[in-house]
């Protein structure tokens, strides 16, 4: 069900705010979502003035500039600072986005960030992904063959190959399974963009021979039809993937197989 | 075995709608939602007053006094835009269902399309009502 409040104790109290820079030109104020398992508080948003002068171009250099010279206690996943592990996945200025690849001049006025939305908070800026994990490992995403092994590679034409284009490049940041609403309110049993579009790859693998398993698993009220185009996740996917389309493919491939 | 780490507050939520940036695509489809709710009121409406036509006439009058009066046009008005509306973005959902037009660039332009032309066709009935009338 819809639960368009949150619970009594997710709810954002006023937090920190911290000086600015002595001598600061340029000052632009970070407003970072807070909560530490160990205070026995609720959560709430510190305001951290970085001196852009002194800054790298992303919002991630800002994050780890906080952590470095301000405040060390603030908690966040990264690792490549590229755009490729997916692990820096947060909501900037209002739409989930990975904070190495969002530039903060891109932002008018204050940097709102805060989690992944609608996840269990297990500190800070770091959400608890165990479920959408759970629900990836359960459309099984490897290659299924029942022919015999070939003494070589599965050949693929170039054209077989070519609709794995825009499937294959995703990161499972989870941006998109966190934008959607109706995963919001039904993540329990739907199954979300990043795992549908996941679901989607296989399916569209030449050499995968489980299409009609997997479409049979998909074939369900929540897992695959609580998708209702709302078109958020390919609005937010920071990797300009489609998991919308890939979600329309599945369910025509639903029809056509009747 | 002792418990090794001590009784922890559970975690919170964290916040979505409350900082979630409105967009065309969200809005477009709550409102979707929205207007299929209002037509499903309206339409108690409509067979309110067919059902009053095949009544006594002058409860057909009053129910259609009801209706003209100025609440009942504005009420009018309003169901003709979520009629139209909801219209229009069931097409934009049968092309989506048919595989069509799922690019940023098209699901906007089909989107700004919808809207201009619930208004446009909402504003056309309106005159039409109040000339036939």
């Amino acid at each position: 069900m819809a639960e368009l409040t949150l619970p009594a104790h997710s709810k954002i109290r006023e937090g920190k705010r911290w000086p600015a820079p002595a001598g600061a030109k340029r000052v632009k104020t970070f407003k970072v979502y807070r909560w530490s398992p160990d205070d026995g508080e609720n959560p709430r948003v510190d305001y951290y003035p970085i001196d852009l002068d002194k800054c790298g171009p992303m919002v991630l250099d800002a994050i780890i500039k906080i952590k470095n010279e301000v405040d060390p206690t603030l908690t966040f996943r990264r690792s490549c600072r590229e755009g490729i592990c997916g692990s820096c996945a947060m909501n900037i200025d209002g739409t989930n986005t990975l904070a190495c690849t969002k530039a903060i001049e891109d932002i008018d006025g204050e940097v709102k960030i805060y989690p992944l939305p609608h996840m269990p908070v297990v500190k800070d800026l770091v959400p608890d992904l165990s479920v959408p994990y759970a629900q990836l490992s359960s459309i099984e995403p490897w290659m299924k063959s029942h022919s015999p092994a070939p003494s070589r590679e599965r050949l693929q034409s170039p054209e077989d190959r070519e609709k794995l284009d825009g499937l294959y490049e995703c990161i499972l940041c989870f941006c998109c399974q966190t934008s959607c609403p109706s995963y919001w309110w039904n993540g329990d049993r739907y199954l979300g963009p990043a795992i549908l579009l996941q679901a989607y790859r296989w399916i569209a693998d030449s050499r995968d021979e489980a299409t009609g398993e997997r479409l049979d698993a998909l074939e369900d009220p929540f897992r695959l039809y609580r998708c209702h185009t709302i078109m958020n996740c390919t609005r937010t996917c920071p990797k300009g993937l489609n998991p919308a389309k890939a979600i329309a493919e599945i369910k025509r491939l639903m029809v056509a197989r009747r | 075995m002792a418990d090794a780490t001590p009784a922890q507050r559970p975690r919170p939520l964290s916040p979505h709608l409350q900082i979630y940036k409105p967009q065309i695509t969200s809005i477009m489809s709550i409102l979707h939602r929205a207007t299929g709710i209002a037509l499903s009121v309206g339409l108690i409406v409509l067979a309110w007053w067919i059902a009053a036509a095949a009544g006594e006439a002058p409860y057909f009058d009053f129910v259609s006094a009801v209706l003209g009066s100025w609440i009942g046009v504005i009420a009018l008005a309003g169901w003709s835009f979520c009629f139209f509306y909801h219209l229009l973005n069931g097409i934009r959902h049968l092309l989506w269902d048919a595989g069509w037009g799922f690019e940023l660039p098209q699901v906007y332009a089909s989107g700004r399309a919808v809207f201009v032309g619930a208004v446009v066709l909402t504003l056309a009935a309106i005159v039409i009502g109040a000339t036939v009338w």
